[in-house]
Order: C-alpha cells, then sequence, then structure tokens
C-alpha cells in the first residue's frame, strides 16, 4: 500500500505528502500509533489530515496510510445500550483494554464480534427482495425487534437463508444478483457523512408526545420535525434533553452528548438502566444509543460524533421506528469545526466560524423527517432530533444559533431569569414557537379533546396578557388595574405556577400525560371562567382568591396517571366554593 | 547525548523558531540553555519538516538568536509526584521553593494527563459539607464536582476558598483528605493569605501548593493548573485521598493563553480569546471527577475574577458552560458589609439533586431549598416594586415576602468567617424563616413536610 509522511503537526491537524492515493474524507491511519484521522483538505500530493486523537509525541517523518475508506459506522444488533466515543469505539471495551483513561491508538470495533444473535428470517428460498427488504429480525433487546435489512445496493433473489444463532459476520443469507452472489451478515457499514437512502420523505403529522407540559400543549415536535433549545449555561438545556430522551414516546433513543460534561454521561448510563419505560415497564437503556464525546477528549472526533450518532439513528429509522436524536450541544460540534477551520487557516466567516457553517448545520438536521423505508412494504418512520445550542453569553444573535434558527422548526428559548427564579423547565412561552401545530391540531383533536387547541390558545393569551399587565403594574402599580385584570393576573400566574413550572426530579410530576395535562389545563381554565362570572356578578376578589380550593389546584400536579377522579372531585369543588362566594 | 541546536531564526513574544531540526515532536519539551548558562523550559506547538515552534513558559526575554542553544529532549512535560509532596509548597513549575528537600519522585506523569473514560466514571453523590449555609443549603456541593467561584475584583472570594478548605476537610470519619492549591498570577498578598491560614490551622499537613505569582513569568501559568491536577490525580486515584483542588486566578492563565495565541497570529475568537478556549479550559475542569471502584475523589473549585463583573465574559461564560454549577459573588452584599456575598439566586450546583434528601441530607431538603429560592426572589421582586412605588403601594402578602427577603441576606446569607454550621443547623434556619411567611404561599414544599419541620407559631418570633 502507498505511504505518505507527515511533514507538519499542529495540534489536531497533521500534513502529509506523498498522498497521491488519498480521496476526501478518507480515514488514514497516521504515525507509529496508527492513530485514526480523516483527510479534509488535498492539495497536489499533500492531504490535510484532522487526527480524532491526542498527537503529542508524533513529528514529521512518521508514516500516514490511507485506508481507502471513508469514515463509516457499524449497524448491526449490539448497538442497543451501548455507549460509543465519537467514532463508534464501545466505550466499555476501551475501558477493559486501557483502564479508565482513554488512551490512543485504540482499536476497537464498534460491534462485538464475539456476540451471538438468535436470527430469525422472514423471507424464503426463491423470494426476489430489493434493498430494505427486511430479511429476518433478531430479538436485541426486550424492546427492541432488530430488522435485518437488505443493504442499500442488493437486490435478486434468496438462494440461501437459514436460522441461526449468529455472530455479526457470519453469513445468514444469500442473494443472487443475476451472475453475482452477495453474502449477506447481521451487519452492514454505513459512511457517516451520507444519509441513508429511503423511497420518499413526507411531512410530519403526529406529535412526539414528550410528557413535558410546555412542550407538548404549547410547543410540540412532529415526529420526523427538528427543534432547537438555545439556552445560556445553567438554564437547564441538559435536564431538558434528558428528560425527552426518558420520556419521549419514540421506540428508540440515540443521545450524542458532543463536548459536554462527562459527569453527564455517566448519569444517563447510570440511570437509565434503572428507569422504566412508561409504557412498556421496560427499562429505558433497553432502548438507547449513547454517543459520547465529553469536551476533553479530542475536538475532531467531536465534529465526527454528531454524524455517527445521526447515521445510527437513520439506520432504525429505516427499519420503521420513531427515532428521536438528542445532540447536546451542537455548538460544540461547530467549535470543532471553527477550530480546524482555523488550522487550515480559512478565511473566517463570522466570529471566527466557518463560512460553510450554515450549510454544514442545514445538511445535518436534513437527515431528520418521517420517511417510507427502501423495501417492498412500504413501512414508515420518522426521525426527530433536537439540538441543544450554547449561546456565548446567551446571546441569540451569535452565528451558531442563528444557523440553526434558519432551518429547525421549533424553538424553545430557554431564559435565564426564569431559570434564576427557579421556574423550570426555562422554556420562555412568550419567545419560543413550534410551526407543527398547524399540522398535528387534527390528531390531537380527535386524541386528546376537541377543545385542546382552544384551550391551549386561551392559556396562552392569557399568558400574554399578562406580559401587558405587568408593564402597567410595574409604572403605576397593581391598585390601577380593574378587577378582571387582577383576575387574569392570578390566572396567568396559576398557569405558570401550577401548569408549566415541572419538577424533572419528582417522580410524579416528571411525566404527564396529554390526558392529565388537558385536566390539569382544564382546571385553571375552569376556575377562571367561573371566577370571571362570579366577579362580574358583583363577587369579592379578594374572597374569590383566596378559596382553598387555589391550592388543590396547584397540587393537582401531583395526582398519579390514570386517577380522573381526582380531577373531577377538585372541578367539583370548584363550583361549589366559587358559587358560595359569590351568593354572599 | 541530545544534538544541540544554534539555529534560531526567529523570537517573538514568548515564542522561538527553530530552523534545521529533523526529528522535533509535536508537544515534546525543549531546553534552551543561555550565554549565560541558565536554562529555560518550552514545549513545541508545531513540528515542520525543517523547523520547530516552540513557546518558552519562562519567556523570552535575556535570549539572543546567535548564542542561545536548544535541545529537543523527547518527551513532554512531566511532573514527578510522590505522596511527600504533602505540605510542600513549589513554584509554578513544580520545584520546591520552601526551603524542603528534593522530591524523590515515585513516578513520573505526563501532565497534559488523559480523559478520564466516562465509562468509568462514578457519578459524584457524596455530600460535602462546607458549613457555608449558601452552599450546603442551596448549592449544594458534591464529592467530585467542579463548582468554580465567579468573583470580581475586591471581593473576599480568597476568605470563602479558605473557609471552604477549612471547614470541608473535618466532614467525614477516618476518610483523607488533602488540598491542593494552585495559585497563578495572583499577588503575594493573596497567596500569602492562604498559606498562612493553612498554617495556622495546620492544614498545611495535608496541602500540596503550587505558586506561580503575578511576577512570575506569565506563559508557565499554562502548565501550573495541569501540575497540579497531575498531583491531584496521582494523590486522588492511586493514593486513594479525596482532593479538594483551588485554582485562582483562572482568568490569569486565559490572558496567558490568549498572549500565546495572539503571538502565534491565531484567527481570535471572542475578544481576543483563542477559538479552542473551551476545549482547552475542559482538559483541565474535567480533570475532576470519582472514578468506580477507586477510593479517592477529585473535587474542584476554580476561582476567577469576572472583568466588570460581567459573567457573560468568555471566560466566566465558557467555564460555566463546563462546570457543574457556579456560585456567584455579588458586589452589592459585599457593599452591604454581608459575608459570604453570595447571589443566591443566579448560583447553582448542577448536581445537588443527587446530593441531597433522605440518607444523605434530609428528606426536606430539597423542598426547603426550592421554597427559599422562589420566596427569596419574590422578595426581591417586591423590594424592585417598593423602590419605584413606594412601599405602601405592596400588598400584605408582599410586603412579608420582602421582610423575608432580608431577614434571609442578612440571617441566612450572612455568616461568620468561622462559622461552620452543620447541615441541620441550615434547615433549620431555612424554615425558621419560611415560618415568616403564609402557609398558603410555600407551594414547594410537601404538606408532610411543613407539619413535621415548621416551627410552631410564636417560636420564630423574637428570634434574631
Amino acid at each position: 500500500m502507498k505511504q505518505g509522511r507527515i511533514i507538519k503537526v499542529s495540534g489536531p491537524l497533521v500534513v502529509a505528502d506523498g498522498m497521491e492515493a488519498a480521496r476526501m474524507y478518507d480515514v488514514v491511519r497516521v504515525g507509529q500509533r496508527g492513530l485514526i484521522g480523516e483527510v479534509i483538505e488535498l492539495r497536489g500530493d499533500r492531504a490535510s489530515i484532522q487526527v480524532y486523537e491526542e498527537t503529542g509525541g508524533m513529528g514529521p517523518g512518521e508514516v500516514v496510510v490511507t485506508t481507502g475508506q471513508p469514515l463509516s459506522v457499524e449497524l448491526g444488533p449490539g448497538l442497543m445500550r451501548s455507549i460509543y466515543d465519537g467514532i463508534q469505539r464501545p466505550l466499555d471495551v476501551i475501558k477493559d483494554m486501557s483502564g479508565d483513561y482513554i488512551a490512543r491508538g485504540v482499536e476497537v470495533p464498534g460491534l462485538d464480534r464475539q456476540a451471538k444473535w438468535e436470527f430469525e428470517p422472514r423471507v424464503q428460498v426463491g423470494q426476489q427482495v430489493v434493498a430494505g427488504d427486511v430479511i429476518g429480525v433478531v430479538q436485541e433487546t426486550t424492546l427492541v425487534e432488530h430488522r435485518i435489512m437488505v443493504p442499500p445496493g442488493v437486490s435478486g433473489e434468496v438462494i440461501e437463508i437459514r436460522q441461526a444463532t449468529a455472530t455479526v459476520e457470519e453469513v445468514v443469507c444469500r442473494v443472487r444478483d443475476g451472475e453475482r452472489i452477495h453474502d449477506l451478515t447481521l451487519m452492514q457499514r454505513w459512511p457517516v457523512r451520507v444519509g441513508r437512502p429511503y423511497a420518499n420523505k413526507m411531512g410530519p403529522e403526529l406529535p412526539l408526545v414528550t410528557g413535558q407540559r410546555v412542550i407538548d400543549a404549547f410547543f410540540p415536535i412532529a415526529k420526523g420535525g427538528t427543534a432547537c433549545i438555545p439556552g445560556p449555561f445553567g438554564s437547564g438545556k441538559t435536564v431538558v434533553q434528558h428528560q425527552l430522551s426518558k420520556w419521549a414516546d419514540a421506540e428508540i433513543i440515540v443521545f450524542v452528548g458532543c463536548g459536554e460534561r462527562g459527569n453527564e454521561m455517566t448519569d444517563v448510563l447510570l440511570e437509565f438502566p434503572h428507569l422504566e419505560d412508561p409504557r412498556t415497564g421496560q427499562p429505558l437503556m433497553d432502548r438507547t444509543v449513547l454517543v459520547a464525546n465529553t469536551s476533553n477528549m479530542p475536538v475532531a472526533a467531536r465534529e465526527a460524533s454528531v454524524y455517527s450518532g445521526i447515521t445510527i439513528a437513520e439506520y432504525f429509522r429505516d427499519m420503521g421506528y420513531d427515532v428521536a436524536l438528542m445532540a447536546d450541544s451542537t455548538s460544540r460540534w461547530a467549535e470543532a469545526l471553527r477550530e480546524m477551520s482555523g488550522r487550515l487557516e480559512e478565511m473566517p466567516g463570522e466570529e471566527g466560524y466557518p463560512a460553510y457553517l450554515g450549510s454544514r448545520a442545514a445538511d445535518f438536521y436534513e437527515r431528520a423527517g418521517r420517511v417510507i423505508s427502501l423495501g417492498s412494504d412500504r413501512r414508515g418512520g420518522s426521525l426527530s432530533v433536537v439540538g441543544a445550542v450554547s449561546p456565548p453569553g446567551g446571546d441569540l444573535s451569535e452565528p451558531v444559533t442563528q444557523a440553526t434558527l434558519r432551518i429547525v422548526k421549533v424553538f424553545w428559548g430557554l431564559d435565564d431569569k426564569l431559570a434564576d427564579r427557579r421556574h423550570f423547565p426555562a422554556i420562555n412561552w412568550l419567545r419560543s414557537y413550534s410551526l407543527y401545530l398547524d399540522r398535528i391540531d387534527g390528531w390531537l383533536r380527535q386524541n386528546v379533546g376537541q377543545d385542546w387547541p382552544e384551550m391551549r390558545a386561551e392559556a396562552m393569551r392569557i399568558l400574554q396578557k399578562e406580559d401587558e399587565l405587568q408593564e402597567i403594574v410595574r409604572l403605576v402599580g397593581v391598585d390601577a388595574l380593574s378587577r378582571e385584570d387582577r383576575m387574569t393576573l392570578e390566572t396567568a400566574k396559576s398557569v405558570r405556577e401550577d401548569f408549566l413550572h415541572q419538577n424533572a426530579f419528582d417522580e410524579i410530576d416528571t411525566y404527564t400525560s396529554l390526558a392529565k395535562q388537558r385536566r390539569m389545563l382544564g382546571l385553571i381554565l375552569e376556575f377562571h371562567h367561573r371566577a370571571g362570572e362570579a366577579l362580574a356578578n358583583g363577587a369579592s376578589l379578594d374572597r374569590l382568591l383566596a378559596l382553598e380550593v387555589r391550592d388543590e389546584i396547584a397540587r393537582a400536579k401531583s395526582i398519579p396517571e390514570g386517577q380522573p377522579e381526582g380531577f373531577d372531585a377538585i372541578a367539583g369543588r370548584i363550583r361549589d366554593q366559587v358559587a358560595a362566594a359569590s351568593a354572599g | 547525548m541530545l544534538k544541540e541546536y544554534r539555529t534560531i531564526s526567529e523570537i517573538s513574544g514568548p515564542l522561538m523558531v527553530v530552523e534545521k531540526v529533523g526529528e522535533a515532536k509535536f508537544d515534546e519539551l525543549v531546553e534552551v540553555e543561555l550565554a549565560s548558562g541558565e536554562v529555560r523550559r518550552g514545549k513545541v506547538l508545531e513540528a515542520q519538516q525543517s523547523s520547530a515552534l516552540v513557546q518558552l513558559f519562562e519567556g523570552t526575554s535575556g535570549m539572543d538568536i546567535a548564542q542561545a542553544k536548544v535541545r529537543f529532549l523527547g518527551r513532554v512535560l512531566e511532573i514527578g509526584v510522590s505522596s511527600d509532596m504533602l505540605g510542600r509548597v513549589f513554584d509554578g513549575f513544580g520545584s520546591p521553593i520552601d526551603g524542603g528537600p528534593r522530591i524523590v519522585p515515585e513516578k513520573r506523569l505526563d501532565i497534559s494527563g488523559n480523559p478520564i473514560n466516562p465509562f468509568a466514571r462514578a457519578y459524584p453523590s457524596e455530600f460535602i459539607q462546607t458549613g457555608i449555609s449558601t452552599i450546603d443549603g442551596m448549592n449544594p456541593l458534591v464529592r467530585g464536582q467542579k463548582l468554580p467561584i465567579f468573583s470580581g475584583a475586591g471581593l473576599p472570594h480568597a476568605q470563602m476558598a479558605a473557609q471552604v478548605a477549612r471547614q470541608a476537610s473535618v466532614l467525614g470519619t477516618g476518610e483523607r483528605f488533602a488540598v491542593v492549591f494552585a495559585a497563578m498570577g495572583i499577588t503575594f498578598e493573596e497567596a500569602d493569605y492562604f498559606i498562612a491560614d493553612f498554617r495556622r490551622t495546620g492544614a498545611i499537613e495535608r496541602a500540596v501548593l503550587f505558586m506561580n505569582l503575578a511576577n512570575d513569568p506569565t506563559i508557565e501559568r499554562i502548565a501550573t493548573p495541569r501540575m497540579a491536577l497531575t498531583v491531584a490525580e496521582y494523590l486522588a486515584f492511586e493514593k486513594g485521598i479525596h482532593v479538594l483542588v483551588i485554582l485562582t486566578d483562572m482568568t490569569n492563565y486565559c490572558e496567558a493563553l490568549r498572549e500565546v495565541s495572539a503571538a502565534r497570529k491565531e484567527v481570535p475568537g471572542r475578544r481576543g480569546y483563542p477559538g479552542y478556549l473551551y476545549t482547552d479550559l475542559s482538559q483541565i475542569y474535567e480533570r475532576a471527577g470519582r472514578i468506580s471502584g477507586k477510593d479517592g475523589s477529585i473535587t474542584q473549585m476554580p476561582i476567577l475574577t469576572m472583568p466588570e463583573d460581567d459573567r457573560t465574559h468568555p471566560i466566566p461564560d465558557l467555564t460555566g458552560y463546563i462546570t457543574e454549577g457556579q456560585v456567584i459573588l455579588s458586589r452589592e452584599l459585599h457593599r452591604a458589609g454581608i459575608y459570604p456575598p453570595v447571589n443566591v439566586s443566579v448560583s447553582l450546583s448542577r448536581l445537588k439533586d443527587k446530593g441531597i434528601g433522605p440518607g444523605k441530607t434530609r428528606e426536606d431538603h430539597a423542598g426547603v431549598m426550592n421554597q427559599l429560592y422562589a420566596a427569596y426572589s419574590r422578595g426581591k421582586e417586591a423590594k424592585e416594586l417598593a423602590v419605584i412605588l413606594g412601599e405602601a403601594a405592596l400588598s400584605q402578602t408582599e410586603r412579608r415576602f420582602l421582610k423575608f427577603a432580608e431577614a434571609f441576606e442578612s440571617r441566612y446569607v450572612r455568616q461568620g468567617e468561622h462559622d461552620n454550621r452543620t447541615i441541620e443547623q441550615t434547615l433549620n434556619l431555612g424554615w425558621e424563616l419560611l415560618s415568616m411567611l403564609p402557609r398558603t404561599e410555600l407551594k414547594r414544599l410537601k404538606l408532610e413536610h411543613i407539619d413535621k419541620y415548621m416551627p410552631k407559631a410564636g417560636a420564630a418570633a423574637g428570634n434574631s
């Protein structure tokens, strides 16, 4: 094989000459230790290489060998419950090999070569198959049936298939395509920077239910949609991301910890196996894949980690699953781009970020969507992407936030003022938006309640009115307001504190079903209407506000799921107490 | 015998270029011998076929192109570590400056360290009692956490850090505890305060001190925290000691980094700081933590002074994105004579939820904490309103919140430098203050906790 030689080492960037054979984005082995790198620029026979590991101790003259392959991930049984670094090396295996710290030059395949899987065929000899067809299944975890698909580019007649207990490398099926015979195993590979193919893409129609009230009720994301959560540090981005990966009604979760804290990944690793999926009662870890490239791990691998994650997510989407990918945080990914761009001495765009930041971000988010997969059964799957953004100083005008907002359809704007007041999730209800409301309202009317969109609209009107009234209160005091306006202020406060505020660490409050959300908001609005009528009939505002039932409305969030009678009782007391208060 | 090069072609700021070198490696340690015989150290920032770009830790003043000799040592910057380092004082580069004997290293370690495998980490969950209510009650610190103090020029961050170092040590029975202290560009007086405090309380016996003072070489500061953390890792994960690392002042560290970046003519990020500031800081802060199966732990308390008290400045901003919370000091409280002047509303400990509750502190801890936050912030809003409209414009309830906020600052936040409160005292004090408020307003508390812990009517009155 042809070898190149290093002529320059500068941090994660290595330049080598004698690289005529290399192609853009080929994976290369760098230096005596054989560190993994990727070609990111070619000039004559010189290649600039970003190296995914620390380059300390490496110098000019050492060899560089190209593998002729683009950076790819291995896709097959064994993905679930794994924790990978940015280039799909399993961190648990690395720990066994190199101890508590991540050493350099460790080479580990993404999928375990020894593990055996029960393969159950779904096609017969003689059958014609095309790319995407499911030839059989493996029950990978209690929650996930792993569908083994004919890889893209392969089709023909099945000439052999066997039920087997097989490793990912053993051939389980053979397909004849004219003269050629394809050996199919449980595993396939796919280059991370190329989106996996599908038959067609469709608009999103169903909500991704997250159990988080401010999201589901006011700013929902659709299955196959995109959302971003920008917010300054301490405003709760990570908690929201964790909540979504715990409770979102997706069948598969891919969580990419991109340049974030090591302890946070450990938290997910230790907590998820103990958490139950609210629908099936199985451990949440059984449907989760983690990609962890913490902030102190090599910066180039951080750049790759979001692509590794989304390729894995697309693979499960192709099986016909609803997949959700969380990326925390895309700002760190953008910073990795900036760092490499700076070392390549490219002309910088805004704030030193490369001019192609916007197009790279768009490429990434466009890989989300609801699709009809390849294959003759036309299964549908979806991939929803939620990206956290960490704008410096909370300034949303910075390039990464702006590049993201141009693409995503849902914006959950975190507000440090709310966080300072310990209002969590600190999603600002006046600034945030969701462009999926119209698309999913049909489903919501049928499945939550015919009046749900109207209830949402009314609650939102009250919150907006509150903002206007607060202006007046700040100028002239609360006494200047009419009784109706003061009632509105009290109701808005109730919506904020009793509905929007949600404690992620409380056993019951952490997840609220749509049905319970409707009941909770229903109580608040019920009181608002009845008290409003009573006011109009001359009842005393102070007496209405002092009613004991208001305290019960506030504590309705702690009524467990599936106990509507608790809400019925409170609604009854609202009627009685308001009536009593207005009677005299 | 190492080759010596007399081929320096350029010296500029803290950097020099050496020509015609064949074997320079990236990050390699370099020695420069001056005409006077003085030896300085540096490291390779860029290794090219024919030349190497070298950063000099002790600066380039007095160096000349013709005479200086350069040696490439074939290894990266290392520090010799040993348990004997406890009780000793070193300069910013790891040489003893307390007149004591040389350290005989048990091991030599690369100061850059390696990232801890997230899979090998144990989640920090052991509550550290610091004796300071604003930390223990409101922003609990746990072992293995990194919790910085965001301060400003002239605020008492040094006293507070010393108090934490002093009081946190008393918790735990029979467990070994040590402090590793790294000073970067702070004044002699501030450094002396720490040393004197450590001496007086005997804490020096279990402390390792690295001193790079304001008049010491600037670029040396880039190595100082890494030296300190390498020693801390050795003590924690090989000797099973619980180590508290205090790094002060990270602002000076970042400025040294900016100096090198500017000398390299790199494209700057915000405010002239290099685009890789986040990555660089994370390589320091992420060295805190616990490793499963190991006894020791590294808890970090970096201190930084925010330029103009601005927390959106890149240094506090990027720090806040990496660390697990922040304790922010307030000039307003300091002016009002309140020590420690912790601005509770904007301070945060991200790991609090794992470190508190039954079996760790007390079952009511989370509720009291959340309720105090909410009530204090409402009280402060009432205060702002009262400034504009006068106290008379406030409702009865708002007035009670206003009084609560004042009492909270003067009794809960304020405490003496040697006042070491237990967590029970802190929690009970919280309940006492909450009893000033109408019971219907206490929505964050569980009813059974209110019944169990709320002081009975009248008990709170008359206290001060």
